[in-house]
């Protein structure tokens, strides 16, 4: 199984990305849409970077997805599984997989949002087998 | 405006070194300079033109051009990873072309093994907006590059052992560089045997870590025909960008896409024109995911067109990296580029080891990737032909 045996380095929040973070700590994954065409797109932005609108308003992700591709990396209790995981919104992001055995993972399989404590800054969302 | 046939590559210089423990990143830049110029036939004085990237040292080619007492008219330290040299080739064509230098010299140096540096280019930028949503998930180059050889596999049935192919090759090619960090021929069983490093890629599908560098030198035509050596010309360029595309990820292509039509369309030849490729090759995935963007075998063909030697001089359709590339020979300060283009002029030049000489040779590619494959990265490409 792999847990999260390593510290997770803190995220450091810009003014743009607080509204994201402060729901991180309330277990709540934040995605942006935008109000001129309504496409949603991750990692957030102020502006959207399908028409560069200042209209985009936070958007409250189911937490749902699947797997889109993963790599175990490191040896035993230090291995980590780094992943795409693409959400049910239709943005796929960047994401560690945990309390899993990576030897049984497989691209398109469901998952859901976890957040993981980090040091010193807002927990981060990860995810795990639904 | 077009830069085909605007400027030629009259020199160039691959440092021998493989660890550089009693040599600086400023010294080795020099040496390189300093070899090309041999090459060429020229002296400093001719240089009115430098090009660097982040590898130099200091402020862009600032610090550079202080360090080696140029005096030039025209500079360009466009940064994208290890292509850099790639574009910075193109770059100086169409410098050439519009007039504002005549002989540019291109450098690329550093020392990570020596240093013992990590593979990251730099320390994170917090003011990079993607940091905060990626560092503390720990990306890596090695499973940056990964994920992709998984997608790979899972769209189009790719195995490791045609992966294992590429590192293959790469070192039958090696076996002939007395300069080669990893000169013994392997075995696919001995690739995909290798300790795993980020599955699926194994320790074998991983470049060297090396120090040194190289140079080239691009002069404008009426320059490269006074001088006595072979005509290599810069026939056309591509480069683009590629990243997560704000969610919208799909990992079955590179940015080669887009860099490789372009080069193709400037110069006016096709895949099937092409007698040698040098392909960026920081992991055997790089490679095969460029031979499908650049054409030369279909979108999820790449498995089957690497397998069985097909990469291999003197065995296969296409021969590539035939210094050994950056799989068994070098991958300077981490990055490719430079060495990719080097080994397309040996071949051009007929200056190649006579065992992997690719015959009339008269038409080759460079092209690479800089940056994470996964993640965000630059192409580029360039299409060189003898004359
Ligand atoms: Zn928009």
């Amino acid at each position: 199984m792999t847990t999260v045996n390593r510290k997770i380095i803190a995220p450091r929040p810009h003014p743009e990305t607080e509204p994201f973070w402060l729901a991180a700590g309330e277990g709540q994954l934040l995605l942006k849409k935008c109000g001129d065409c309504g496409e949603v797109h991750y990692y957030p932005r102020a502006i959207c970077p399908h028409c560069l609108s200042g209209r985009t308003e936070w958007l409250t992700a189911s937490g749902r997805g699947t797997i889109y591709s993963y790599s175990t990396m490191g040896k035993a209790e230090s291995a980590y599984t780094l992943a795409y995981v693409t959400l049910d919104e239709g943005v796929t992001m960047l994401t560690n997989l945990i309390d899993c055995d990576p030897a049984a993972l497989a691209i398109g399989q469901s998952v859901s949002v976890v957040f993981v404590p980090t040091e010193g800054g807002p927990p981060v969302p990860m995810f795990r087998p639904a | 405006m077009s830069i085909k046939r605007k400027a030629y590559i009259v020199g160039a210089y691959e440092h021998p070194t493989r660890k550089a423990d009693t040599l600086s990143v400023a010294r080795l830049h020099a040496d390189v300079a300093k070899g090309a110029l041999d090459d060429a036939g020229l002296t400093k004085a001719d240089i009115d033109g430098y090009f660097c990237a982040g590898d130099a040292p200091g402020l862009g080619t600032a610090s550079m051009v202080e360090y080696m007492g140029l005096k030039v008219r025209h500079m360009d330290s466009t940064e994208s990873g290890g292509s850099a040299p790639i574009l910075h080739v193109a770059h100086a064509a169409q410098a050439i072309a519009a007039g504002k230098c005549n002989v540019a010299l291109v450098t690329l140096a550093g020392r990570p093994r020596a240093a013992a540096a990590s593979l990251a280019l730099r320390p994170p930028d917090p003011d990079t907006p993607d940091v905060q949503f990626e560092l503390p998930f720990a990306p890596a180059t090695q499973n940056l590059y990964a994920m992709v050889a998984r997608r790979h596999m899972h769209e189009f049935g790719t195995t490791s052992e045609q992966l294992a192919w590429i590192k293959v090759a790469a070192s039958h090619h090696a076996q002939h560089n007395p300069n080669a960090m990893l000169r013994q021929v392997v075995t696919v069983e001995e690739v995909v045997n290798s300790p795993m490093v980020a599955d699926p890629l194994h320790r074998l599908d991983c470049c060297v870590v090396s120090d040194g560098g190289g140079a080239v030198i691009v002069a404008r035509p009426e320059i490269a025909k006074s001088l006595n050596r072979p005509l290599v010309a810069v026939l056309g360029a591509g480069e683009a960008p590629k990243n997560a595309a704000a969610g919208k990820v799909d990992l079955t292509f590179s940015a080669a896409a887009w860099s490789g039509p372009a080069a193709f369309a400037e110069a006016g030849v096709a895949p099937t024109d092409i007698r040698y490729a040098s392909l960026y090759d920081s992991f055997t995935i790089t490679v095969l995911v460029q031979l499908e963007d650049l054409g030369f075998c279909r979108k999820g063909e790449g498995g089957r067109f690497v397998a069985d030697g097909n990469l291999i001089a003197g065995i296969g359709r296409l021969p590539f990296n035939t210094d050994g590339g950056g799989l068994c020979n070098n991958h300077p300060a981490n990055r490719g580029g430079m060495t990719k283009i080097i080994e397309a002029v040996r071949q051009l030049r007929g200056e190649a080891h006579e065992k992997v000489q690719v015959r009339n040779c008269d038409l080759a590619i460079a092209s690479g990737i800089g940056g994470a494959l996964a993640s965000r990265h630059v192409a580029g490409t360039v299409i060189l032909g003898r004359e």
